[in-house]
């Protein structure tokens, strides 16, 4: 009989950098935060700059989050994505106009009971049409990447063209309801109201949903559903409803984050769910497709990147997203929290 | 003879051949047989748009790989002869100058975006592209001391393509003129270009590539490298569209966002491939000739349809001629659903 091999097991700490790994996504937010505190000269812009960032990232965050979710669960890319937050936008601030009295009134309460009214009318609205853009468009595409891209493509024309016919081809002006408007000061720098209710709002739905996937059942069986959607399947779930459900709420979400993103731009025009589609691509690269927490933190970093680099350079803004996304995959081909795959 | 030009590639259905051969001999006869500015100005349209949609067929049909960074690499190459011209004033050298630079910039930008995002996933190549055609084409606008921005460039070809250089008289009433030399600079250079695409997707490497669309990983396991060869096919198709572009840039003696750059451009040939038939070159060119030749009298009619149902709800802003796009989409979306093929397609399965 041989001699048991040498075994010395060690208890030793793991380095820092190992340990630190998991973790590295979420760092980088501090790391571009300080990084743009290096970079612009002074410290109350860069306050507000950080805080508009944020903002910007957290709109992002709640119309990408949608679209990465549907192709985790179904491996379904819809390029239509950006026809709800147009969609969305549209609908919102036509509320908005119809309750001109409750905004322009100086009364916050009354002011949120019309923002509230806009944002549930818009979800409403993207909600529904995303339940029809699913079976219309989608569904007979099913498991053909190539027909979904074009297919959807073709389905965000048609859309953007309707929102054409129905409320024409000028750009609609909006004004911010009366008590978002303006700024307070902090720290000697003027920050925007908007700009924190906007950051609270995401705030609130990233949490919403990160609890929704990881304390409720239906969370559960979304996430299994990521990770292996046949063993779902196997085990007595019909994923398909599950997957209109998240087609259903991910289009809603776009709405809400068209309605904000118009309050933040105080205009709407057919084609800025296109526009705002380009950001959304980086974001759900960088995140990882089919990662919440990841898409979170790429919106983030995006927001923050754009805000800092339109201070600095203003022709640069774009590009230094690509940038961002390039460095990002450079590093982490398959994004910052790549989603594992048991096939 | 003819076999040969074609690699081997025959039309394979008889009214396809008839009509292969119908547009052949309007496009060459273009200037004698539909004499007008118009009309000529429709056919050297229809020559690049040949030649563009046919590289796109490349990637798209032939790879299986979508693109939004098509009219990226067709402006690349506009630009080029536009900034070529520019800088080294008029003349041929130029014009050879901005071609090759804008192809070669063209395929070194494709190899980068390739390298990039098909090494992981063929998915990401359609995202990323979009992201960095959106960039390049707001760059291009806000350049405006390079570009000209939203203005873009005017610029002089060389004098023997221009209209005011003659040679001898009338040739069947039409006179011999520099725009004539230029129509069939862009004829034969698309012809060339086109003949090329057919030879490259007809060689084992278009085979390969065919071998990838239809199933990558089992090409990968009999030991084809999937990823160069798509990053080959990006490439190859960026440059053969920046060509395409330098066509058009010399034709129109302009470049701006919107002729070279635009998404509407890009819209466009996708249409045209789905609607002539993916995975042939042959699609390429009827796709594009019913697109163009639609786009220019078609929206005329859409005008006159409104005007007749004027005064009904909703009905004139449905058709008028600036909803052009909604129904594209609509065709668009009825055409992969149910004409996946194409019109190649359907004629190649009626024997």
């Amino acid at each position: 009989m041989s001699a048991a091999p040498e075994h010395a097991p060690t208890m030793a700490q793991l380095p820092l950098m190992q340990r630190l790994a998991p973790w590295m996504p979420v760092l980088l937010i501090p790391v571009l935060i300080v990084l743009g505190f290096l970079a612009i000269p002074s410290s109350t812009s860069w306050l507000t700059l950080t805080v508009s960032g944020l903002a910007m990232g957290m709109m992002i965050f709640i119309m990408a989050s949608g679209l990465t979710l549907v192709f985790g669960l179904m491996d379904v890319i819809n390029f239509g994505h950006g026809a709800f937050v147009s969609v969305g936008a549209f609908v919102g601030v036509s509320v908005l106009l119809l309750l001109g009295q409750m905004t322009s009134a100086p009364s916050l309460a009354l002011n949120l009971a019309a923002l509230m009214v806009a944002v549930f009318g818009a979800m409403a609205a993207t909600g529904v049409m995303g339940w029809a853009f699913e079976k219309v468009i989608v569904e007979p595409v099913y498991g053909h990447h190539l027909k979904q891209i074009l297919v959807t493509m073709g389905g965000l024309i048609v859309v953007e063209q309707l929102i054409i016919v129905l409320w024409g081809p000028e750009e609609i002006y909006i004004a911010r309801p009366e008590a978002l408007k303006g700024a307070v000061t902090f720290a000697g720098a003027a920050i925007e109201k908007y700009r924190l209710v906007a950051v609270g709002i995401g705030l609130v739905v990233f949490l919403a949903m990160r609890w929704v996937l990881r304390h409720t059942k239906i969370g559960l069986i979304v996430r299994a559903g990521v990770e292996n959607g046949e063993m779902v399947q196997a085990l007595g779930y019909r994923l398909r409803l599950v997957f209109v459900g998240v087609f259903i709420a991910g289009s809603a979400l776009a709405g809400l984050g068209g309605v904000m993103w118009g309050l933040y731009q105080e205009v709407i025009t057919a084609h800025m769910g296109n526009q705002a589609m380009i950001l959304i691509f980086i974001v759900v690269i960088i995140g990882g497709l089919g990662s919440v927490e990841g898409c979170f933190i790429g919106a983030l970093l995006v927001g923050l990147m754009q805000n800092y680099v339109a201070f600095l350079e203003p022709k640069a803004a774009l590009i230094s997203n690509i940038g961002l996304m390039v460095a990002i995959l450079m590093w982490r081909p398959m994004g910052m929290i790549p989603v594992v795959k048991a096939k | 003879m003819i076999k040969t030009l074609l690699s081997g590639d025959m039309p394979r259905s008889v009214p396809l051949t008839v009509i292969l051969g119908l547009i052949l001999v309007c496009l060459a006869l273009a200037p004698f047989l539909f004499p007008g500015v118009r009309t000529v100005d429709t056919a050297a349209r229809i020559c690049i748009f040949v030649v563009l949609v046919a590289s796109y067929d490349l990637l798209l049909g032939y790879g299986g790989i979508v693109s939004f960074a098509h009219t990226m690499f067709f402006g690349l190459g506009a630009y080029g002869v536009a900034l070529a011209s520019t800088h080294m004033g008029r003349g041929f050298d130029a014009l050879l100058v901005g071609s090759v630079s804008g192809a070669l910039t063209a395929a070194a930008l494709a190899l980068v975006i390739g390298l990039f995002s098909l090494r992981v996933r063929a998915i990401f190549f359609a995202m990323i592209t979009l992201a960095v055609a959106s960039a390049v084409a707001v760059l291009v606008s806000q350049l405006s001391g390079l570009t000209g921005g939203e203005d873009g460039l005017t610029f002089k070809t060389p004098r023997a393509l221009g209209p005011a250089f003659k040679f001898g008289g009338e040739l069947f009433g039409v006179k011999l003129n520099g725009k004539l030399l230029s129509y069939y600079l862009i004829f034969f250079g698309s012809l060339i270009l086109f003949l090329l695409l057919l030879r490259v997707v007809n060689s084992p490497f278009g085979r390969v590539l065919q071998a990838i669309r239809e199933n990558d990983f089992r090409a990968e396991a009999i030991g084809y490298r999937v990823v160069h060869y798509r990053v080959a096919a990006t490439c190859l198709s960026a440059s053969v569209a920046a060509l395409a572009g330098s066509l058009y840039a010399i034709w129109l003696r302009y470049v701006g966002p919107d002729t070279a750059l635009s998404m509407e451009i890009m819209i466009d040939i996708l249409l045209m491939v789905v609607i002539g038939g993916m995975g042939t070159m042959y699609g390429a060119v009827i796709g594009a000739t019913v697109f163009v030749i639609a786009q220019n009298y078609l929206q005329n009619l859409m005008g006159v349809a409104s005007g007749v149902v004027e005064g009904l709800p909703v009905l004139p802003e449905l058709l008028s001629a600036d909803r052009w796009l909604l129904w594209l989409g609509v065709l668009f979306i009825l055409s992969v659903y149910f004409f996946p093929t194409g019109v190649v397609g359907r004629l190649r399965a009626q024997k």
